[in-house]
Order: structure tokens, then sequence, then C-alpha cells
């Protein structure tokens, strides 16, 4: 144990490092997951055939493709296409589009849920689709669509590890490189490990805080 | 000011409208009764938009009625609807709901828009309401908001599909009587009611439909006291002896 807490001390401060970039690499995914997903999920629900279907079909191929394949794609085969991106700049892109798709079938979830009637009451004060959108579905939408969203968080802030393959030195990587020059196996993974709960732990609050307020209604 | 030709329906294979032929004159207030699935609340449905129809043509104000053409906003701004199940916002006030048209549709000028909503929630008994989510309302209170929304956009015409239907029979009463206001205020409107009572003495005409036709119509008290038809006799009878 003294030994743990000795180690702890010396490797913390380079896993913060790792911290830093896990943090950079979820919070950019989501928001890119999240805007594609709200591109997915309206392109769905707007009636337009065409429009429908492209994204039904985009959400099933992503859907269909691991995570870390779409990685790799993005990072080893773009370049032989004449697009060369940064590792980080891959490993933001991959997660956000990999999570695109749970996202726009959340969000399109949340939106069929909203009462029928409520879109009749919106067109018959004259509201077109997107007025009925922005002001009567989406406001409604987005208390039920928190929890599950939620959720999508706590995994995204995991699964930014899958990063770590393509050379993004966040917090897996970063263990993992001391973890074999050190060979102190069970203090960096337990370290590791830890940090990640840490960073979990208010988004499971903030999680069980969404579906309490869902609840009232 | 509005006019109903012809008017065909079908959902699916079932047709609902077999030519719907009608008229509502301005400041008229009509009825519509007939048993359930008659296509009473489609007609209405289908005057605002709602509904597409197959064949015929109905026009407001000599505008067609086409829900895929850009004029339908301008249609739906002057001929509200009131809902059978209310379809209040529930995440907006009282006060929010019945601006919400005229500040986001319409674009008018906030203060002068509040001003209004305040005085129509006054005018259907809600004034101490405005601040009220729809979900602490009663079923009666949220048919009244309904109403100061529908008349918050200054409309033309007023379609009411059922409105009381909803309610709690103690709570019928006061809705009725904010409609009747209406009507005695010059409302040009239509409702789609199984008040029998609230026809005889407010309406102007009753259309009676069955089987997506109108089987008879004429001047209300004529249509409920004397009916022609072997049908609206049995229909009525029906509603106003169930026993």
């Amino acid at each position: 144990m003294k030994g743990f807490w000795h180690d702890a001390a010396e490797f913390f401060p380079i896993l913060m490092n790792g911290v830093a970039l896990t943090i950079v690499v979820t919070i950019g995914s989501l928001l890119l997951s999240t805007v594609l997903g709200l591109v997915w999920a309206m392109m769905r629900v707007s009636g337009i055939k065409a429009l429908s279907m492209l994204s039904a079909s985009l959400i099933n191929v992503i859907r269909g493709i691991p995570i870390i394949v779409l990685l790799f794609y993005l990072y080893f085969v773009m370049p032989d296409l004449g697009v060369t991106l940064s590792a980080l700049q891959a490993a933001i892109l991959g997660l956000g589009i990999a999570y695109s798709a749970y996202q726009a079938e959340n969000f399109r979830a949340g939106i069929e849920a909203i009462d029928k009637g409520q879109i009749e009451a919106a067109q018959s004060i004259g509201m077109g689709w997107w007025l009925t959108m922005r002001r009567v579905v989406l406001p409604q939408a987005v208390r039920i669509v928190l929890p599950p969203y939620g959720n999508v968080m706590i995994m995204m802030l995991k699964d930014s590890s899958q990063a770590s393959t393509i050379t993004v030195a966040e917090l897996a990587l970063q263990g993992k490189l001391i973890a074999s020059s050190t060979f102190k196996n069970t203090s960096v993974f337990t370290l590791v490990a830890l940090m990640y709960l840490t960073m979990s732990i208010p988004l499971i609050l903030l999680v069980r805080h969404f579906e309490k307020r869902a609840g009232k209604r | 000011m509005i006019e109903l030709n012809d008017v065909h329906k079908s959902f699916g294979k079932v047709e609902v409208l077999k030519g719907i032929t009608a008229s509502v004159e301005k400041g008229e207030v009509v009825c519509i009764i007939g048993p359930s699935g008659s296509g009473k609340s489609t007609i209405l449905r289908c005057i605002n938009g709602l509904e597409s129809y197959d064949r015929g043509e109905i026009s407001v104000e000599g505008l067609k009625v086409d829900r895929d053409a850009p004029s339908i906003v301008n249609i739906r701004t002057q001929v509200s609807m009131v809902f059978q199940r209310f379809n209040l916002f529930p995440h907006r006030t009282a006060l929010e709901n019945v601006v919400e048209g005229p500040l986001f549709v319409k674009k008018e000028p906030r203060a002068q828009v509040l001003e209004r909503g305040r005085a129509l929630l006054a005018q259907v008994g809600l004034a101490e309401k405005a601040d009220a989510h729809p979900p602490q309302l009663s079923g009666g209170q949220q048919q009244r908001v309904a109403i100061a929304r529908a008349l918050a956009m200054q409309p033309k015409a007023i379609l009411f599909d059922e409105p009381t239907s909803a309610l709690d029979p103690e709570l019928v009463g006061d809705v009725l009587g904010v409609m009747r206001k209406l009507a005695d205020d010059g409302m040009t409107m239509v409702v789609v009611t199984h008040e029998m009572g609230f026809a005889r003495d407010v309406a102007d005409r009753v259309l009676f439909i069955d089987g997506g036709v109108i089987v008879e119509q004429g001047p209300a008290k004529s249509v409920l006291n004397q009916p022609q038809h072997a049908r609206t006799q049995d229909f009525l009878r029906r509603v106003l002896h169930p026993l």
C-alpha cells in the first residue's frame, strides 16, 4: 500500500496530462456527436422521404462499424486519400461520428414522444415546421432526452480511451506507457481506473438529477 | 366566409367525407352534430389544413385551403382552432400560451401582445392564472386558456372541435359560457359538439352529419325541435333520451 501511494505521487502529474487529453477528446466528440445527431434526427423526422431514408441508412452504416475501425480508417486510410488528420482530430472526428448514431436515435425517440396534439396546436396558430420544432417540440423533448444523454456522456468518457489506439496520449495510453517502462502495472492501472472513476462520478450524479427532474412532470 | 364545395376525403379505403357542400357566413355560429365517426371533426380539420382533402374545394374568404401551399399559414392565422384535448403547451405558462402565436408567428410588438394576452385571460375569467402552467389548471381552465390562445390571433373565425367532451360535467358550463359570450359578440364559429342545449340556444344553424354526408341542415331550432329526416330523429332521440 505504501508503495502504491509512493508510485501514485510520482505518476500522478504525468497521468494528469493524459486526463487533460481525455477531457478534450470527450468534450470535442460530445459536441460533434450532439450536432451531427441532431442533424440526423431532424432529417429523420422531417417528413421528407429522401432525407429520412438517407439519415436512416447513415445511422445504420455508422452503427455497424466498430469505433476502433472507424478511428483506424480516419487516421491511417484518409492520408492515402489526401486528407491528413492529426491523431487528436481523427479521434474527435471518429468518436463524434460513431456516437452521432446513438445520439440521433435518442433525439428521435424524444421528438416522437411528443403528443401529436402539440404539433397540431402549433400548426393551428400558423407555425411552420421549424418554428414548431424550436418553440414546441424540442423544449419538451429535451426533458425526455436528457437522462439517456447523460448516459452517453459517461460512455463517451470511457470510450475516449479508444483514441489510444491511434496514438492520442490520453489517460489510458499514458498509463500504458508508464506501466511498460516501469513494470509497475498494479499501481499504474489502479490509479488510471480510479481517475476514470473520479471523472465518471459527477456525470453519474448528473444523470440521477436529470432522471429525477424528468420524472417530476 | 368559409365555403366547402363537394369535399371528399378518404383515410385509406374508408371514405369519411362523401361530398360535403356547406358555407359559413361572417358572424354566424354553426354547430355540426352527428354520431361518432361521421366525419364531423374531419370537416373542421380540413378547413384549417390540419388534414388534406382529396376532391372538391374549401376556401376561406376566397382563398383556397391547400395545406401544402405557403398560403396555409395565412389561413391558419385567420381561422383559429380549439381542440377537444386542449393541447396547451405544457412547458409554457397560461399567458405564454396565449401570446405565443402573436409574438412568434405574427411578430407583433411584445408589450402590446402581453397586454392583450392578459386582457384575454381576464375575459375568460382566468386573470389570476396568467403565470400558472397548464398541468396546474383544471380541464375547464385549460380549455378557457385555449380559447384565449385562439382569440389572441385575432381570428376571423374559430373552429371548436368537441371543446367540452374531455371535461368533467361540472366544468362544461364555464367553457360553454365563454363560447356563448363570443357568439354574442359576433364571432364566426364552427362548433362540433354533443351539447344539444348549446346548439339550440346559441347556434344560428345546425348541420347534422352521418356517414360522411350532410343529412339535414337548417336553423338550429327547427333541426333540433322538428327534425325532418329519420336518421336525425333517431340520433336526437338517442342523444337526448339515452335511457
